[in-house]
């Protein structure tokens, strides 16, 4: 009898073990976390970046009179840091999804016929949200593959539009586009977990990242990726520098 | 003795328990032959069955659509976009004409009256001579190409409200619609598809497209009577660049483009004599923005 209640009990304290360990599983606790930072340069001559012909909508040519603008598939600044290249961790993160914690929501702008920001990372199930600042009718309308269970909308955002408000299913680099304006072309960068973006002198940094060894993926919309292995210890910033090579 | 058998049974009861998630994980993701062979469809009282409609999708739609209904049948090579739209491919569960929102699957019904009324301006006949469950069961066979259907549910479909009395201040109001949301960008100023982005319009592969002449006497894409034109704009063509004006347009000012679009169109109607008799002029597309 004495027996069985002792196997009783430690049954329920397996079950209940089993069941913590699935649930932690999708929360990695924020506790001591550090980070990954680090430059992402362009090894060579940046491409020419064609200038824009907006003539198509005159609302859009008076908006860029300042400046010739130009496509933005490698943006390169300062020391050849480049721009717009989206780091995540690809391996290493225990567990279904990370909680990131509490931050603003992404946004992205159609400000002045083009997208602001030209990529916007995202994780996988954060709702994001599409504005315009701009007084001539735009459509958005991302195309990602529907096979991966993302699957493409198209919606029209007049002068004065509410936002939309809206999330991604599953990992993935989508296209944004609007149809009325060919030139607009961006992207929605989705990922799973802590990410980054570098900013115009290519540096970067991923916060909240828990210790341990991960691989970090560099993505830039025209070099493709890159990966490399990094290791965080409790509170401390790993470091991972990446080169892209001019093609 | 007792505490073998015991132990035994812990361990076997543990075992079940963890691999549980692991059984339930791959019911989600399977989608396999017999399930697919399996999909049914629902239109009205009639239950559509995808293996009766293999034959009839063999041997009508096959040479378009193709085997696998990824819309490379031995014909779609022939068919030169933007004048002969390329066939649909089934597989990515992407459709131009659906009562549901932009982004979602579109319901059986939308699909069994696609098949009855064709699509105009394109290759797709009116298939009005299959029964009603020929139809169904095609529905049915074209679901079952796209894994979509074993993980979503079709959208909920748009309410359209009772329409209302057409009269002069709501085809003006229809027009202040059609500047506000500048559907002219590409349909034109005069609805006859020469809008300044109608030349480079390109649909979600990348191929060219025509935006809609409203003045040719062609049928719009999805239906012409006034609740398919409202459903139209309101839900978006998607796999197009013709997006959703859900949100921007209210179901009355809706009613009220509807009205004014109709004003384009070359059949008579009370619309269009309504135009000419207030002497409606088309919208200017070098004013300022209107705003919502």
């Amino acid at each position: 009898m004495k027996n069985g209640r002792k196997f009783a009990a430690i049954f329920v304290a397996l079950v209940l073990c089993a069941c913590a360990a699935m649930l932690l599983n999708q929360k990695v606790n924020a506790a001591g976390e550090g980070k990954i930072s680090g430059t992402v340069k362009l090894d060579g001559t940046a491409p020419h970046m064609k200038g824009i012909d907006m003539s198509k909508d005159p609302w859009c040519v008076k908006a860029n009179t300042n400046e010739t603008p130009k496509m933005e598939n490698v943006v390169v600044g300062s020391g050849n840091g480049l721009e717009n290249v989206v780091l995540y961790i690809s391996e290493g993160l225990s567990g279904a999804a990370l909680t990131t914690p509490a931050k603003a929501i992404p946004v992205f702008d159609q400000k002045n016929c083009r997208y602001t920001p030209h990529v916007l990372p995202m994780d996988v199930g954060e709702m994001f949200k599409v504005m315009t600042s701009d007084q001539t009718a735009h459509n958005i309308h991302p195309n990602p593959n529907p096979m991966t269970g993302n699957i493409p909308w198209n919606q029209s955002q007049p002068p004065g539009a509410p936002p939309i408000e809206k999330s991604w299913k599953a990992p993935e680099m989508i296209e944004v586009k609007c149809n009325i304006h060919p030139w607009m072309h961006g992207w929605f960068a989705v990922v799973k977990g802590p990410y980054a973006v570098t900013d115009s002198s290519g540096n970067y940094t991923i916060e909240n990242v828990p210790a341990g060894s991960y691989t970090v993926t560099a993505w830039q919309e025209t070099y493709g990726t890159q990966t490399q292995k990094v290791t965080v210890a409790a509170g401390q910033a790993g470091k991972a520098d990446f080169t892209f090579k001019a093609k | 003795m007792r505490t073998r058998t015991q132990i035994c049974s812990l361990c076997l009861v543990i075992m079940v328990m963890l691999t549980l998630p692991l059984v339930s994980r791959a019911q989600q993701t399977k989608y396999d032959f017999e399930s697919r062979m399996n999909m049914e469809s629902h239109v009205g009282n009639i239950t559509g069955h995808a293996k009766n409609g293999a034959w009839v999708y063999h041997r009508y739609c096959e040479s378009c659509h193709g085997v696998r209904g990824d819309g490379d049948g031995e014909v779609a090579q022939w068919l030169d976009p933007p004048m002969w739209p390329k066939p649909r491919d089934f597989q990515l569960g992407i459709f131009k004409c659906r009562s549901t929102p932009t982004g979602t699957l579109p319901t059986d019904q939308d699909l069994f009256d696609t098949i009855a009324r064709g699509l105009d301006r394109s290759a797709m006949p009116q298939w009005s001579t299959f029964t009603s469950q020929e139809r169904a069961d095609l529905v049915a066979w074209v679901k079952h190409f796209s894994p979509r259907w074993a993980n979503e549910k079709p959208g909920t479909p748009i309410q359209i409200p009772p329409e209302p009395e057409v009269t002069a201040d709501r085809i003006k109001a229809g027009r202040d619609v059609f500047a506000r949301v500048q559907c002219w960008k590409c349909h034109g100023v005069t609805g006859e598809a020469n809008g300044p982005s109608a030349s480079t319009l390109q649909d979600d592969l990348g191929r060219p497209i025509a935006a809609f002449n409203f003045t040719e006497g062609s049928r719009p894409k999805c239906g012409d009577s006034d609740a398919d034109i409202y459903r139209i704009f309101m839900t978006g063509l998607d796999g197009t660049p013709m997006p959703s004006f859900a949100d921007n347009i209210k179901p009355d000012e809706a009613w009220d483009l509807v009205f004014y679009l109709r004003t384009f169109m070359s059949p008579p109607s009370k619309e269009k004599a309504i135009a000419k008799q207030i002497g409606l002029k088309p919208v200017d597309m070098n004013a300022p923005a209107p705003q919502q």
